[in-house]
């Protein structure tokens, strides 16, 4: 295609883009407007009906589980698709740089940096492990905490070096949990109609509202969430770091 | 006292972004992209979108530079 016949076929798109979101986007309520009838109905319900005070965990493990459930699997397909992509190559082999140059020692991290790795790892676990328990009660929730819980293995690879985080992280460990923390999801969502109910009903006790154990099946699902989230993370990080530290061509 | 608020997280939002835009540099940009998420963290937190905020604050804090860093150190290694 000729680049004046390019440009012409993009005004076109771009008029019929600008077109459809400009009558799409005027029909938005406008900024600060006043909230719409069915966030004021949750907001009135989900209190009341899953004793919870965080409404959006509500929506996102309860009322609309299903959605949550089919972006776990999202996350779950994306991690497993970066592992195929990036795994050793027929030109690429796996060896560290140590194997390279024998007489050449990787100077360690400094004390102060280590010290920093320490303090900041556990609590970083400390945080990740807070933010996915309380996620009915207050905003967070599994997705955040269990981000925040893989960051800790990456503070540890930044204080110490590859060869030790890689004994934190064990590639079939890290997919077993994946897989784990993904049916977890499921199985918590089978509870439903094993109690008669439908699909991801939250058939547990619901406790007391304002509770740390409270909301039913919202806690439990966003603890495998959690899981999920954390060992895909790991999973992510650890196929890069790969790719940086260990994968290279092959000399030929 | 809210509109305030409001008004100068889209204000940064809008300055930030038009930051990364105009950054070249993949590895500076790495970092002006994090106060851009920053900014936006703040946007949705101004709003009262707490848990938006937070995924906000983890996804643009910790895995989007850690994998432009990891694939910069790749790329230009692999140049080296």
């Amino acid at each position: 295609m000729s680049r004046r016949a390019r440009l012409v076929f993009f005004a076109a798109a771009a008029a019929a883009l600008a077109a459809t979101l400009g009558a799409g986007l005027a029909g938005l309520p406008s900024f600060g407007s006043q909230i719409t009838s069915y966030a004021r109905m949750l907001n009135e319900l989900a209190p009341r009906q899953r004793h919870v005070t965080d409404v959006v965990s509500a929506i996102s493990f309860d009322y609309r589980g299903i959605d949550t459930l089919f972006e776990e699997f999202i996350l779950l397909g994306a991690v497993t698709g970066i592992s195929v992509l990036l795994r050793p190559l027929s030109d690429e082999t796996r060896q560290l740089a140590q194997d390279k140059a024998p007489d050449r020692t990787i100077p360690p991290p400094s004390p102060a940096v280590w010290l920093l790795a320490v303090l900041l790892s556990s609590l970083l676990v400390l945080t990740g492990i807070e933010t996915a328990t309380h996620g009915q009660l207050t905003p967070g929730g599994g997705f955040q905490g269990g981000v925040i819980l893989a960051s800790a293995l990456y503070v540890v690879y930044l204080g110490t070096n590859y060869v030790t985080v890689e004994r934190f992280q064990p590639a079939p460990l890290l997919e077993a949990t994946d897989g784990v923390g993904a049916f977890g999801y499921v199985f918590i969502g089978l509870l439903g109609l094993l109690a008669g109910a439908d699909f991801l009903s939250n058939v547990v006790g619901l406790g007391v509202t304002g509770n740390l154990i409270s909301g039913g099946t919202i806690p439990l699902l966003n603890l495998v969430v959690g899981v999920e989230v954390a060992a895909s993370f790991a999973i992510l990080a650890s196929e890069f770091l790969d790719q940086t530290a260990v994968i290279r061509p092959r000399r030929r | 006292m809210s509109e305030a608020v409001i008004a100068v997280a889209l204000v940064w939002v809008a300055a930030s972004g038009t930051a990364v835009v105009l950054t070249r540099d993949p590895l500076r940009q790495a970092f002006v992209a994090g106060f851009f998420g920053l900014g936006l963290a703040f946007l949705y937190l101004s709003l009262q979108a707490g848990d938006v905020a937070l995924s906000q604050i983890v996804v643009g804090a910790i895995a989007l530079p850690l994998i432009v860093l990891l694939s910069l150190a790749k790329v230009g290694k692999g140049r080296g």
